[in-house]
């Protein structure tokens, strides 16, 4: 009970602090007061706002973490498992690592132009060396006696796959999709904020010209809000069912 | 009745197996013994075709079956998935059977991190039995288990080689072991050419 406890006890501790500075301050202008959100939040709620542009973010953010994730991961169990294939990608990984998002956004808009599907490649591109890397060292760690036993039990390749590689690289995936919703998430925000007409992203910039603090938290906190949801609802619980095996 | 012919086997430049030829009948047993690091496991993974980069030729059937040093379980499938998995034809009524035949009745559902490691060594053997395997192959099947315990294994496999007459090769340190499941024993020495059958070296030089 008590450890379950715990998170929503931090959680509370944060509002604590946000109360005592927004008192110290006391400039609704600079950093408004928690309560004072709240009938900001009803009014967004109420004329659909709110969900208009969580929607939009929320489905680009889908898109780029399917892509990213499917992308990256079979870009990293190729190199993990073919020392040749890493000697020639390892060189892009390093570059495409250390291009800075932003470049890529602009790029992204340049070249494809600024549209959807610009804002997705330019997002996904952005998350798919960091997916690769993980999963590169996932696959290097496959147990090469399980790839004995399906070569002489010849396994059919999707069997393999399902129950004996990616079981395996679980814990790599679990950690490359936590890594990735939160990366991703910040980064959609950023395209939206320079190229698109809709989301959480294009809201903050908007409010950002009118010097509105408080618009700008209600629509960060609502995404956040539902990225905790994500967390909670979605990835926790399939991460408890993939290890179940564990603590049998 | 598989025949083995194979001329060399290298890892890079260092020479492991030189000219080593044998066949097996169905319905026989054969024990592969000698030296450690001498190259068993090296030439069990030819014969099984784990690994295919040697130079020589060898005849195997389609059915066949592997039992590793480890029980190499699928630790994240239930002890019956671990032989649907690998079996996909065989029905449910099947491989409860083959679970029965092996002592673990009632444990279908559990995971091997939750069967000791005897069960989880005679899993190992259901699963290779399952599939009327025409070639058996095993891999020190009764090592690092005590000595109850390895006769009991022993035991389970005689039965189930008497009922399911693949032919089969083992390698094992235990010369008790080799003559008692054996029909006739191989036995792997070192030389100059790389590892050959003991007895074999004459013949290929002449």
């Amino acid at each position: 009970m008590q450890t379950k406890l715990t998170p929503l006890l931090s959680i509370a501790g944060l509002l604590a602090l946000w109360v005592v500075a927004s008192t110290l301050k006391a400039d609704p202008q600079v950093l408004p007061t928690p309560w004072a959100l709240a009938p900001l939040f009803a009014q967004e709620i109420a004329s659909g706002e709110l969900w208009t542009h969580l929607s939009a973010t929320l489905l680009r953010v889908l898109w780029a973490f399917c892509l990213a994730m499917t992308l990256g991961g079979i870009i990293g169990l190729a190199m993990g498992r073919s020392p040749a294939l890493n000697r020639w990608l390892d060189p892009w990984l390093v570059i495409f690592l250390n291009l800075p998002a932003l470049v890529l956004i602009v790029l992204c808009y340049l070249w494809i132009g600024l549209t959807e599907a610009a804002a997705i490649a330019a997002v996904t591109l952005n998350k798919v060396p960091n997916v690769a890397i993980v999963i590169r060292e996932g696959a290097r760690a496959l147990d090469p006696q399980l790839d004995a036993l399906a070569r002489v039990y010849r396994m059919s390749g999707w069997t393999r796959l399902r129950h004996v590689i990616l079981p395996q690289l679980g814990p790599f995936i679990a950690a490359a999709a936590r890594g990735g919703v939160a990366v991703i998430w910040k980064i959609v925000l950023v395209v939206e904020f320079l190229g698109r007409s809709s989301g959480v992203g294009f809201q903050i910039h908007l409010y950002f010209q009118l010097f509105d603090v408080s618009m700008v938290l209600v629509y960060a906190f609502s995404f956040i809000a539902v990225m905790l949801l994500v967390e909670w609802a979605l990835l926790q619980p399939w991460e408890r069912h993939a290890t179940r095996w564990r603590r049998a | 009745m598989i025949t083995v012919s194979i001329s060399e086997k290298r890892f890079g430049d260092d020479l492991v197996l030189g000219p080593i030829a044998f066949g097996i009948a169905q319905g026989e047993t054969v024990a592969l013994v000698g030296p450690s690091g001498i190259g068993k496991s090296t030439l069990l993974r030819l014969v099984s075709g784990i690994d295919t980069d040697f130079t020589g030729h060898i005849d195997r059937p389609q059915a066949m079956a592997m039992v590793f040093q480890e029980p190499t379980l699928l630790p994240w499938r239930s002890a019956l998935d671990n032989l649907t998995l690998l079996h996909p034809e065989l029905p449910r009524e099947r491989a409860l059977a083959a679970l029965d035949e092996v002592g673990l009745t009632g444990k279908e559902t559990l995971f091997p991190g939750q069967l000791s490691l005897g069960q989880q060594r005679r899993l190992a053997l259901a699963r290779a039995f399952a599939g009327q395997p025409d070639l058996l192959i095993m891999d020190e099947p009764f090592v690092s288990l005590d000595a109850a315990a390895a006769d009991r294994m022993l035991t389970l496999t005689e039965e189930l080689i008497a009922r399911h007459q693949p032919a089969t090769l083992f390698v094992t340190h235990d010369m008790a072991e080799a003559t008692r499941l054996a029909h006739r024993t191989l036995t792997l020495e070192g030389g100059p050419d790389g590892a050959q059958l003991a007895g074999t070296t004459k013949d290929q030089t002449t």
